[in-house]
């Protein structure tokens, strides 16, 4: 993508990093707070993701080729993140940085720094990380207490233990225990029974009757277990934490590509202002290369257009005069001049983002493992600790202090310190291996939808294939044919011509002379050869036939045209994946807006039998919503604005970093590279991870199973809860780490 | 056992200054890439003289 739109370093401080959009196809619209931000550049500070950046070695490469580029100040390296974040001048261009890199082999994308500066600083996990530092502290020194008393510190000695750990515990719980008691608070007030409630239950009341102990000199104290049940379940906080920040700094932050600004031409002067101030029956203008800003018919200039990202149509449409053009389309050849019919809400581009909004209407809330798991065990929970209450003091004849004890005792036991790292160490040793391999797992519950899956759906133009064009046929001309083609092609910038030139260059061809170069936008290029007028561009200039597929057509004043096809370059690993997707059983379909031949001969290609072209984005979604209705689960990768609507009602979805916007938005999952390969993987390694969380589950049930019944009939200690606790927290986290 | 009186404030006092040295640490930015400091003490870069 050579368009890269230039944002310059901005103080977005009023808005978190992933700041919820009401549609997430809105953010294709850039919003009214980011023209703003427009404002006079500073020093720029340029972030970069490069997926591909695993070991020292491309520390070094990279940081060096940053630094080699002039007007870099400095630049630095952040492999967890992947990303580097350069210092340079002002008018430095991201896209410089980018294609350096390019040079010394790492694909880049460029972040938004606004944005990103808010995550880099990441207030809640430092806040989580602090919190998890002090209960760490406190456990430590808390459990050399507890140990002496459990090796029998008697009398005088036990109860000033006792006191001494509950001076270090009771701050401990009040500081570490927050995050805890807030969600508590939250999920009551809101009259649900969470994960939460029994968490902070169990700790206020293991501090609280372990201060009424220590006070009548008692023989248990419960302060270790408060303070290790908050060390563990804020560790696993922090890694649940960890691993989404990750994902949406990195995912939701790359660059908008769409253009914040356009230029108006008002009373015979250009004037560069924010797309929202247009309004209908202004003029605008759009240089080569550039995305068409609002909806328009051409009064002036003639052109092609890209329309792939749009519709998936591979081959570029023709513009002149009276043609309509939608936002998001690319022109490729000449400059034009649009008259604005439609703006803002009622562009086209708005329209599809209403889509959106009612595809994802639709979704239905899932409800992750963990959250099954918690809607059963919380009340299971209360439950045994109220009738242990109700039991011991009806058998003991009223005896408070012993019948609140045991309650306690049961609240600890079966605190779910196991539960609470269960999902979060599979999820992010799960979702760690993925961003090695360049995925970025966007959504928490991502990994067990995506294990669910049994249909897959993808996408032509820039999802299967790279949406860069490729010579196919350089051997069946002539080779003076050919070189005086490619003279002709290295006078355009359109991207056939570059295809062209590339293929050429490849089979060894050397450029004719060919003088008089002249491109004709919207057509082609002319010039002049041995005296004659040779011309390479659309079918209909050179009086050729057209082809139906895509093709440049070269006439050399004599003989019949001739025609340059080419086809769409598919993406590394994609057959590799389609292979391997349909060994492992799985339904694979190919739904394209591209025309039939394009779409029958890509499916050809991949060995895909059920395919269907011409779609429609409605049709996209209406497809992906059909196959949900029969009850399958549909995986759907896609890139483009048309994919928007069916990659937010499938089960999944999956986009590559380079679609637009709101596909990534829409989408759970966002592969990074280039390679489609890590797709099989990310299956593989899904139905792993869920089978893992799976039997953590298990595990800490089964540690339930054996110190409950002790917890019950009164025979737990606080060393007994102790063991329990610390045994099943790492055996879960072990069980996470076996992962492949 | 009157060791303990020395003991237990020792023991509180080495664990607080951790304490001390891991906020330091965190307010640095010392936990902000594991993985890049891990590797980057396998470059050769800055052996002679450290990054100015």
């Amino acid at each position: 993508m050579a368009l890269v739109e230039r944002i310059t370093p901005d103080t977005r401080g009023d808005e978190g990093p992933g700041a919820p959009s009401a549609c997430p196809a809105c953010i294709a619209a850039p919003s009214a707070e980011r023209l703003a931000q427009m404002a006079a550049p500073q020093d720029a500070r340029v972030m970069l993701s490069i997926p591909a950046a695993h070991c020292a070695a491309c520390i070094s490469t990279v940081e060096s080729a940053m630094a080699a580029v002039p007007g870099v100040r400095s630049a630095r390296v952040n492999l967890t993140m992947k990303r580097v974040s350069v210092d340079a001048d002002a008018d430095m261009e991201p896209a410089t940085l980018i294609a350096a890199l390019k040079g010394v082999g790492y694909e880049a994308h460029e972040l938004d720094a606004g944005l990103l500066s808010a995550t880099e600083t990441d207030r809640q996990g430092r806040d989580l990380l602090m919190r998890l530092g002090v209960a760490g502290f406190s456990m430590m020194n808390v459990m050399l207490l507890s140990v002496a008393v459990w090796s029998g510190a008697e009398d005088a000695t036990r109860d000033l233990f006792h006191w001494i750990s509950g001076a270090i515990a009771l701050p401990t719980v009040v500081f570490a225990g927050q995050p805890f008691f807030k969600s508590a608070w939250a999920s009551l007030r809101a009259g649900r029974l969470g994960m939460d409630v029994p968490i902070s239950l169990a700790l206020i009341l293991a501090s609280g009757i372990s201060v009424f102990e220590t006070m009548n000199s008692g023989h248990h104290a419960y302060f270790d277990a408060a303070v290790m049940l908050s060390f563990f379940l804020l560790a696993g906080r922090y890694l649940d934490h960890r691993t989404r920040a990750v994902a949406r700094s990195a995912a939701e932050e790359l660059a908008a590509l769409e253009v914040p600004r356009a230029s108006r031409l008002l009373d015979g002067e250009e004037k560069l202002v924010p797309i929202s101030e247009l309004a209908v029956g202004d003029l605008v203008r759009v240089r080569p290369g550039g995305r068409m800003p609002v909806d328009g018919v051409v009064v002036e200039g003639t052109s092609e257009v890209d329309r792939s990202l749009l519709t998936g149509e591979s081959l570029p449409a023709w513009a002149g005069p009276d043609s309509v053009v939608s936002a998001g389309e690319v022109n490729l050849t000449g400059p034009l001049i649009l008259r604005v019919t439609a703006a803002g809400r009622d562009s086209s581009l708005h329209r599809m983002a209403d889509l959106v909004a009612v595809a994802e209407a639709a979704k239905t809330r899932y409800t992750s493992l963990a959250e099954r798991a918690a809607k059963l065990y919380s009340p299971l929970v209360h439950l045994l600790s109220f009738s242990a209450f109700g039991f011991w003091m009806w058998k003991t004849g009223g005896d408070l202090r012993f019948a609140v004890n045991i309650s306690a005792a049961v609240l600890i036991i079966t605190c779910p310190c196991a539960l609470g790292l269960a999902v979060p160490a599979v999820v992010t040793a799960a979702s760690g291996k993925l961003f090695r391999k360049g995925l970025l797992i966007k959504h928490g519950t991502a990994l067990e939808r995506l294990a669910e899956v049994d249909t897959v759906v993808f996408d032509k133009t820039g999802t299967l294939t790279l949406g860069v064009p490729e010579l196919t046929n350089p051997g069946e001309h002539p080779r003076q044919a050919a070189e005086v083609a490619m003279a002709l092609a290295q006078a355009s910038g359109h991207p056939l011509a570059l295809a062209l030139v590339q293929g050429a260059k490849a089979a060894g061809l050397h450029p004719a002379m060919v003088s008089d170069l002249r491109e004709v936008p919207g057509y082609g290029v002319e010039g002049q050869w041995r005296g004659r007028t040779v011309r390479l561009g659309r079918a209909g200039w050179c009086q050729a036939e057209a082809l139906p597929v895509t093709a440049t057509y070269l006439c050399l004043g004599e003989g019949k045209p001739r025609a340059f096809t080419f086809a769409d370059r598919l993406r590394p690993g994609a057959a590799d994946l389609v292979a391997a997707l349909q060994a492992q059983g799985l339904p694979v379909r190919l739904i394209s807006g591209d025309t039939s031949a394009a779409v029958a001969a890509m499916a050809g290609r991949l060995g895909i039998t059920d395919w269907q072209a011409e779609a429609l984005p409605a049709e996209k979604a209406a497809l992906v919503a059909d196959l949900t209705a029969e009850g399958r689960r549909v995986l759907m990768v896609g890139d483009g604005l048309n994919d928007t609507a069916a990659l937010a009602a499938a089960h999944v979805s999956i986009s590559p970093a380079s679609a637009l916007d709101a596909a990534r938005v829409a989408s759970d999952i966002v592969l990074l590279g280039q390679d489609m390969a890590p797709i099989a993987d990310a299956l593989r390694i899904s139905r792993q991870a869920t089978r893992r969380i799976r039997e953590n589950f298990a595990l800490s049930a089964g540690y339930n199973v054996v110190a409950v019944p002790l917890a019950l009939v009164g025979l737990a200690t606080p060393l007994a809860a102790a063991l329990a606790m610390s045994l099943s927290s790492i055996s879960v986290s072990l069980n996470a780490l076996r992962l492949k | 056992m009157a060791i303990l009186t020395i003991l237990i404030p020792v023991s509180l006092l080495l664990g607080g200054v951790g304490l001390v040295a891991f906020f330091w640490a965190l307010k640095k930015g010392q936990f902000d890439d594991p993985q890049g400091d891990a590797s980057r003490i396998l470059t050769k870069d800055y052996d002679e003289k450290p990054k100015s």
